[in-house]
C-alpha cells in the first residue's frame, strides 16, 4: 500500500500474542498497542519508514503480528472516518482502498487494513558524476537509477523528486553539452572492442541455455531472496552478512551449474530474459552485502544491530563513515573485490545530529 | 480452488493458434490471476514443457502492460481493473477459464498471449507531447488552471496505455486511448502550443496503424481499468473539428 495512508490511519497490534487471531473489532481499545503512538509520541504514525518498519517487523517477531502467518500490523482508519467523515477519506485515498478490497476482499472503511514492510528499493544507484554521466563516458544515469540524491533512507516521494530534478533541470543542460561534442560521429560497431562485447554476450547466453540442470530460476531467485531478506534486510549485522557472503557465491555457483533455461535465443523467450535478470540479481545481492558489511555504523535505513542508541535508534560513526562508498567493478570472477572509493560527505550550512522522533 | 484453463498457445507470429487445456490445481482464493499462472508455468516448467508466455511488469494495475482476455473480457471480469489486479476468488471453484490476448489487428501476437502494441506508442509519438523550455521552473501562479479543467486533464492522464480499449471495441477502435491523450494535454495551458497539429497527426496516425472507428458501443468504458470515460471521445471530435476548421481556414 502507499505509504501516505499513514497520515490517517494508526498503526496497532493486540497487546496480546492470545488476541492476534481474534477479529480486529472485538479486541477493546485496552488491548491493543498503538506502538508507534507509544514509543514516538510526537511524531507517532508518521515516524520515518526504516523506523516505522523495524517497529512493525519488531512486534511481529514478539509474536504479535495480525492476519495469516502472523506478519502484518492493522493500520485503521475508524478514528479518521469518525473525525473527518467517510467522503473525505474516500477523497485521500478511495484508488487505496479500492486496491485493497481487490487484493484481500476486504472493506478497509470497515476493518483495518493490514501491512507489513517490504522491499522496493536499494538505497543506491550507479555513481554518475555532477553532469549525470556514469564513469562510461555517453552512458548517462538519471532519476534513482544513480545514487546522487537520496541518501541512506530514501524520504517519500524521493523517486518523483529525483526524477524531476535530473529530468527537468540537470539533462536538458548536460545531455546536449556532451552531445555536442559527438556530432557527426557514430560509434563503429566493426571495431575489435564491438566484436569482443558482442561475443562475450552471445557465448554468456548461449552458456545459460546450455546448462540444461534441475534447478528452476524460480527456485533459485526465491532462495536469494529469503536470504537477502534475513541477513541484509530491515535490520542487519556483521556475523549475517559474512554468512551471507559465503552462500551468494554458491548460490550462483549452483546457478551457473544447475539452472534450467528452457527456449532458444532465436524467438521470444521470457525464461531467458528472466535468467539473465537472476544472474545480475545474483552479482548485485553480493555487492549489497559487501557495502553492508564495510559501513561499520547504522545510517537511515542500514541498520546494524551492533551499532544502535540505547533506546534502539540508528547510531552513526561520523568520523569514520560521513562517505558515499562507490564500488568499481573490476570485473567477472572478482566480485568479492571490487574497488572501494570513498567521496566524504561535507556539511556546511546544517551539520549532522543525532536524531530523534520521540 | 480448482479451475480448468484453456489457453491460447501460438509459437509465433506465423504460426497457428490453438487453445489448449490446463489444470490449475490447490490455488488460494488470495492468489492473483497472473500468480496463478506463475504457479502453472512453474509446474509446466517441471514436466519439461514450455511455459506460457504473458506480459507482466509492476503488478499493481499501473504499467498497462498485462493484456489478457479473459472469457471473452478484455482485463477479466472485475472492473475496474487490469488483469493483474484481478483475484481467483472472483471465479468459481472448478470453473472453467478462456485466458486469450487482446484480440485487435494493430496488435500483432509476438507468442502465446504477447502481443505488440507499439501502434500505440506510435500514436502518442505523433503529437501526445509537450514542448517545454526545460532548465527552469517557471513560477507556478503564473499560469491560472480551473480546478475542474485540472481535474478532467487528470481523469484524462490516468490513461495507462493498455490498448483494452481497442481489445474490447468491436471495431478495434483505439479512440478511447487516443481521446484521453488529446483530452489530457489540450485541457492544460501547456499543451496549448502544439493543439491544433498534435489532434490532426494522433488521429492520421491512429487511422494509419489500422484501427477502427467509434460508432457509440462504449465497451471501452466498460473494461477500462483506468476509468477513462467515453465523453472524452466526444471531446477528441470536437477538438479534431476545431483544428481540421483552424487548418482550413489557412492557420
Amino acid at each position: 500500500m502507499s505509504e501516505s495512508l499513514r497520515n490517517d490511519g494508526r498503526v496497532w497490534v493486540p497487546k496480546r500474542k492470545e488476541d492476534r487471531e481474534k477479529a480486529p473489532g472485538e479486541i477493546p481499545e485496552t488491548d491493543r498497542d498503538y506502538y508507534l503512538e507509544r514509543k514516538y509520541p510526537s511524531y507517532g504514525n508518521l515516524a520515518p519508514r526504516d523506523i516505522s518498519s523495524r517497529a512493525a517487523k519488531e512486534v511481529c517477531d514478539e509474536g504479535r503480528g495480525v492476519g495469516p502467518g502472523g506478519r502484518g500490523v492493522y493500520l485503521d482508519f475508524a478514528d479518521a472516518i469518525k473525525r473527518l467523515g467517510k467522503n473525505v477519506i474516500r477523497e485521500r485515498y478511495g484508488n487505496l482502498f479500492e486496491v485493497y478490497e481487490k487484493i484481500t476482499g476486504e472493506d478497509a472503511y470497515k476493518r483495518p487494513m493490514r501491512i507489513y514492510p517490504a522491499v522496493h528499493y536499494t538505497m543506491g544507484g550507479l555513481w554518475v558524476d555532477y553532469n549525470l554521466m556514469s564513469n562510461v563516458p555517453g552512458l548517462f544515469v538519471i532519476g534513482e537509477a544513480n545514487f546522487s540524491d537520496h541518501g541512506a533512507n530514501r524520504l517519500g516521494a524521493s523517486a518523483l523528486m529525483q526524477g524531476l530534478g535530473d529530468g527537468y533541470f540537470i539533462l536538458p543542460y548536460t545531455l546536449p553539452n556532451y552531445l555536442a561534442g559527438q556530432m557527426g560521429k557514430r560509434p563503429p560497431d566493426d571495431s575489435p572492442e564491438f566484436h569482443k562485447a558482442e561475443a562475450e554476450v552471445r557465448a554468456r547466453v548461449k552458456k545459460m541455455l546450455d546448462i540444461d540442470g534441475k534447478r528452476s530460476l524460480d527456485s533459485i531467485h526465491r532462495e536469494l531472496g529469503l536470504l537477502l531478506w534475513d541477513k541484509c534486510g530491515m535490520s542487519r549485522h556483521a556475523k549475517g552478512l559474512r554468512e551471507a557472503l559465503v552462500k551468494i557465491p554458491e548460490l550462483r555457483e549452483t546457478f551457473w551449474r544447475e539452472v534450467r533455461v528452457p527456449g532458444n535465443d532465436e524467438d521470444f523467450n521470457q525464461s531467458l530474459e528472466r535468467a539473465g535478470r537472476v544472474a545480475d540479481f545474483l552479482e548485485f545481492a553480493e555487492l549489497m552485502c559487501t557495502d553492508a558489511l564495510a559501513r561499520n555504523e547504522s545510517c537511515g535505513a542500514h541498520f546494524r544491530e551492533e551499532h544502535q542508541t540505547p533506546e534502539g535508534e540508528a547510531l552513526r560513526d561520523d568520523e569514520k563513515h560521513a562517505a558515499v562508498f562507490a564500488w568499481e567493478f573490476q570485473g567477472d570472477g572478482q566480485l568479492a573485490s571490487p574497488k572501494l572509493h570513498r567521496e566524504p560527505l561535507h556539511f556546511e550550512t546544517v551539520h549532522l545530529t543525532q536524531r530523534s522522533y520521540k | 480452488m480448482n479451475f480448468r484453463l484453456r489457453v491460447w498457445r501460438q509459437p509465433n507470429a506465423k504460426a497457428r493458434g490453438k487453445l489448449v487445456d490446463y489444470e490449475a490445481r490447490d490455488i488460494s482464493p488470495n492468489t492473483s490471476f497472473l500468480e496463478m499462472l506463475d504457479i502453472l508455468n512453474d509446474n509446466l516448467l517441471g514436466r519439461g514443457e514450455e511455459p506460457i508466455a504473458f506480459d507482466s511488469d509492476c503488478r499493481e494495475g499501473i504499467c498497462g502492460v498485462c493484456s489478457l482476455t479473459i472469457n471473452g473480457e478484455a482485463h477479466g471480469p472485475d472492473h475496474p481493473g487490469a488483469v493483474c489486479e484481478l483475484y481467483m476468488r472472483k471465479f468459481r471453484d472448478g470453473a472453467t477459464i478462456i485466458v486469450e490476448p487482446f484480440r485487435v489487428r494493430s496488435f500483432p501476437i509476438i507468442k502465446d498471449l504477447v502481443i505488440d502494441r507499439r501502434a500505440l506508442d506510435r500514436i502518442v509519438q505523433a503529437g501526445g507531447f509537450i514542448s517545454a523550455r526545460a532548465g527552469s521552473a517557471p513560477e507556478a501562479n503564473s499560469i491560472p488552471i480551473p480546478k475542474h479543467d485540472a481535474d478532467l486533464a487528470m481523469e484524462a492522464a490516468a490513461c495507462i496505455g493498455c490498448g483494452a480499449c481497442a481489445a474490447a471495441c468491436p471495431n478495434g477502435s483505439a479512440m478511447l486511448f487516443t481521446a484521453a491523450k488529446v483530452s489530457h494535454l489540450s485541457l492544460l495551458p501547456q499543451g496549448n502550443p502544439e493543439r491544433v497539429a498534435r489532434v490532426l497527426k494522433m488521429v492520421q496516425v491512429m487511422d494509419a496503424e489500422g484501427f477502427g472507428n467509434c460508432t457509440n458501443t462504449y465497451e471501452c468504458e466498460a473494461v477500462c481499468p483506468a476509468e477513462i470515460s467515453a465523453s472524452f471521445i466526444a471531446k477528441l471530435n470536437r477538438e479534431y473539428a476545431r483544428a481540421s476548421l483552424r487548418r482550413g481556414a489557412g492557420e
